[in-house]
């Protein structure tokens, strides 16, 4: 039991404090700066300024964004089915917040620590799908309707590869916890040479682009955007949302990238630990208490790395046709991951 | 049947009715119900309010209509009632990417009536903003066929590096979008002081940019498998449709107004290439376009060293009265060949004017070019007809 001033926290009450702290501590600084830095990116890659009038240097853009997003109306179409409507950037949003529960940021400094911690994890992002078939669905539109079932084929298709990669991880480090992964890669050592530790991005690098590739695509963003597609289906499946609800899904579109970053970092880069040094620590529990500190700074900094890839390939690159798409996932990035699992269990076995 | 039938209202349904006969001959092997999608008036990648109505069996086409008019000014009508010299402000606004190259057909075919030739250096002057022109509407084409396939970055270096073109202009005319800078008989005024110097500078930019966008989109292999083999059109189609401009040329007839039809313009001072592609798809129209853009900066460039001196006003009258006659001139502007038919009735203003826009028969080869491609297609193929709306509509 745990008391917070005074009062008896029963279990469940301490796993919600934690993830409204998660959220309100970790997940809005990191998507302001994630933003903000995103967007000073891009304007520099476009060669223009970007956001600079709210804040200083624009910082405070996504403050005014968000409320420009809250003045406007709400507007339901007459003919959508609205409860659904309603419902569905709800659900892509969950989805989000489901996935950062698992992420840890220290040794102590996690949500929650599963043993199948990446099995969860993968397995609520694909939660998304829904929402998004939802929005699609009954906004009684075509552009959506053609949005939604771009984005259902092309979500269902990048799943597996997705996967395929992970395993790959998961069978190098042994174990599906993220929290081990972590200490798998940081004590670990490359064929017997344990100067650098073992981040998986260099061992497994065909799993890493794999994995960087399905992202892109499960996040719908180009060369992955069918489903939102602005030139050919307007906006796709949020075409009829505006306001509040658009907002819902614009930070989901945002966070979702900044989440699949941070687990991209756990499971490829080290997550929390100070690349290349690891100070001889056995275990997770003989970890240095200031990691709990340190931790959550790495891995926001390896996120913005990673978002920053992901971000430049899509401001970069044209749009794939959706069977084009639907190609390349099933006849390159699947028979490539699972080549990639089978040599990982080989060294696996052997070394 | 049962969600058509909470849908729709009862005129509807008799529509919806009628369109599914027309599909019945889509659904003899599978059950589906086809659909129709409006692309336009209002969307993002008709640029202007092109509509185009689609019919859909899953994602791909079945056929596909552009309806246009959405944009209709009136032009020809307006310039019966307009003088002579106040008809180039109204055809500058018909593609207005390139404004200055609309006026000077026109003004061609009335000094054609009025049988008087500008001077030499106003010659050299009209070819080289021209030629601006060209680059100014071209450039923002090149930007923008990223923007259609996904790709909002090009857009931003095109519009960047446009704006010096467009700086030149309005150095030059005073006016950046719509110079009516053309006079019959020559020209409103000379070149500023300095101004040659600055159009080489700009010109080293351009073909920069030029090199960038090919680094940046004609190179990437995403933009290539959305372009090659796409939205093909074979020559002797291309033809028979009456496409014009680039898009005839990359589809193998090497045909340019510039070179082949005698006008009193100094195209024929300078050493440039008509550049075509044999293959007639989406990419190849596309190439062309880009290549036009480098020739066109190095007409300029041969130009501005040879620019003649003397005046840049032949001897006109202060009140222009055409002579009776008709005449028709057409030139190889940025979207095609743009004429003008001229009938005039020996009065202030034209009888009639006729305008044959390049963008009108471009568009009108679309049925043909879309059967049967997917959605994502009709973006791209459309994009590299490249047309404009005011074109179109006039």
């Amino acid at each position: 039991m745990m008391s917070v001033l005074a009062v008896e926290v029963p279990y469940w009450g301490q796993s919600l404090l934690r993830v409204l702290g998660g959220i309100v501590a970790v997940l809005l600084p990191a998507g302001t700066i994630v933003y903000v830095f995103l967007f000073k990116m891009m304007s520099f890659m476009q060669s223009r300024l970007g956001p600079m009038e709210a804040g200083p240097y624009g910082s405070l853009q996504l403050v005014a964004e968000v409320g420009k997003w809250l003045q406007k109306e709400d507007i339901i179409p007459e003919r959508a089915d609205a409860r659904i409507f309603k419902m569905a950037p709800v659900v892509v949003l969950v989805s989000t917040f489901l996935l950062i529960a698992v992420v840890p940021f220290g040794p102590d400094a996690w949500f929650t620590n599963f043993e199948v911690g990446i099995f969860y994890a993968l397995a609520v992002s694909s939660l998304s799908v829904l929402g998004i078939l939802m929005a699609g669905w009954a906004s009684a539109n075509k552009y959506s309707l053609l949005g939604g079932l771009r984005a259902a084929g092309q979500l269902i298709a990048y799943e597996l590869p997705m996967v395929l990669a992970v395993i790959g991880v998961v069978i190098q480090a042994g174990t599906m916890n993220l929290q081990q992964i972590v200490v798998a890669q940081n004590s670990g050592s490359i064929f017997g040479f344990d100067g650098l530790g073992n981040p998986y991005i260099l061992t497994q690098f065909v799993g890493f682009v794999v994995f960087m590739i399905a992202i892109q695509a499960e996040l719908t963003q180009a060369p992955f955007d069918m489903p939102i597609a602005e030139s050919e289906l307007v906006s796709g499946y949020m075409t009829e949302y505006s306001g509040f609800r658009f907002l819902i899904f614009f930070i989901g579109e945002f966070a979702t990238a900044g989440v699949f970053s941070l687990l991209t970092s756990v499971l490829f880069l080290g997550g929390w630990g100070v690349p290349f040094a690891w100070f001889g620590w056995s275990d997770v529990d003989s970890v240095a208490n200031w990691m709990n500190v340190a931790g959550p700074i790495i891995m926001i900094t390896k996120m913005m790395l990673i978002a920053f890839i992901i971000m430049w390939v899509r401001f970069s690159s044209p749009r794939f046709r959706e069977d084009q798409l639907q190609r390349f996932a099933w006849k390159v990035l699947i028979p490539v991951s699972l080549g990639n699992i089978a040599l990982t269990s080989i060294f696996k076995v052997v070394m | 049947m049962s969600l058509t039938d909470r849908v729709l209202g009862d005129r509807q349904r008799l529509a919806y009715i009628a369109s599914q006969a027309a599909d019945a001959r889509l659904n003899v092997e599978l059950e589906t119900e086809g659909m129709t999608l409006n692309i336009g008036p209002q969307h993002p990648a008709t640029h202007g309010t092109l509509r185009i109505i689609a019919r859909l069996d899953g994602e791909q086409v079945v056929w596909a209509e552009p309806s246009c008019g959405y944009m209709h000014r009136g032009y020809e009508k307006l310039a019966e009632v307009r003088t002579y010299p106040q008809v180039t402000t109204l055809v500058n606004r018909i593609d207005w990417l390139g404004s200055f190259a609309n006026e000077v057909p026109f003004i061609l075919a009335a000094e054609k009536l009025m049988e008087v030739e500008a001077p030499p250096r106003a010659q050299h002057i009209r070819t080289i903003l021209f030629e601006l022109s060209r680059i100014a509407n071209v450039s923002l084409f090149l930007g923008d066929l990223g923007v259609q396939m996904g790709a909002i970055t090009p857009v931003f270096f095109a519009f960047r590096d446009r704006e010096y073109v467009l700086n030149l202009i309005e150095g030059a005319t005073g006016g950046r979008f719509h110079p009516n800078f053309d006079r019959i008989g020559g020209l409103k005024d000379d070149l500023p002081k300095g101004w040659i110097a600055e159009t080489k500078a700009v010109m080293k930019k351009l073909r920069t940019f030029c090199d960038q966008i090919e680094d940046l989109l004609f190179g990437n292999e995403i933009f290539q498998s959305r372009t090659r083999g796409i939205g093909v059109i074979p020559k002797d189609i291309a033809l028979q449709f009456g496409l014009s401009g680039a898009n005839l040329r990359a589809s193998g007839v090497d045909w340019d107004l510039r070179r082949d039809h005698p006008l009193p313009m100094a195209w024929n001072k300078a050493d440039w290439k008509v550049w075509t592609h044999p293959d007639g798809d989406s990419f190849a129209r596309c190439w062309v376009r880009l290549q036009e853009t480098r020739e066109a900066t190095k007409i300029v460039d041969q130009l501005l060293d040879t620019i003649p001196s003397g005046p840049i006003m032949a001897k006109v009258p202060k009140i222009i009265k055409v002579p009776e006659g008709e005449a028709w001139v057409s030139t190889e502007n940025p979207l095609g060949e743009m004429g003008y038919y001229v009938v005039s009735r020996g009065e202030l203003g034209p009888f009639r004017v006729k305008i044959r826009s390049a963008s009108f028969n471009n568009i009108s080869v679309a049925p043909w070019a879309l059967r049967g491609v997917y959605v994502p297609d009709i973006i791209t193929i459309l994009a590299s007809l490249y047309f404009i709306l005011g074109d179109i509509d006039r």
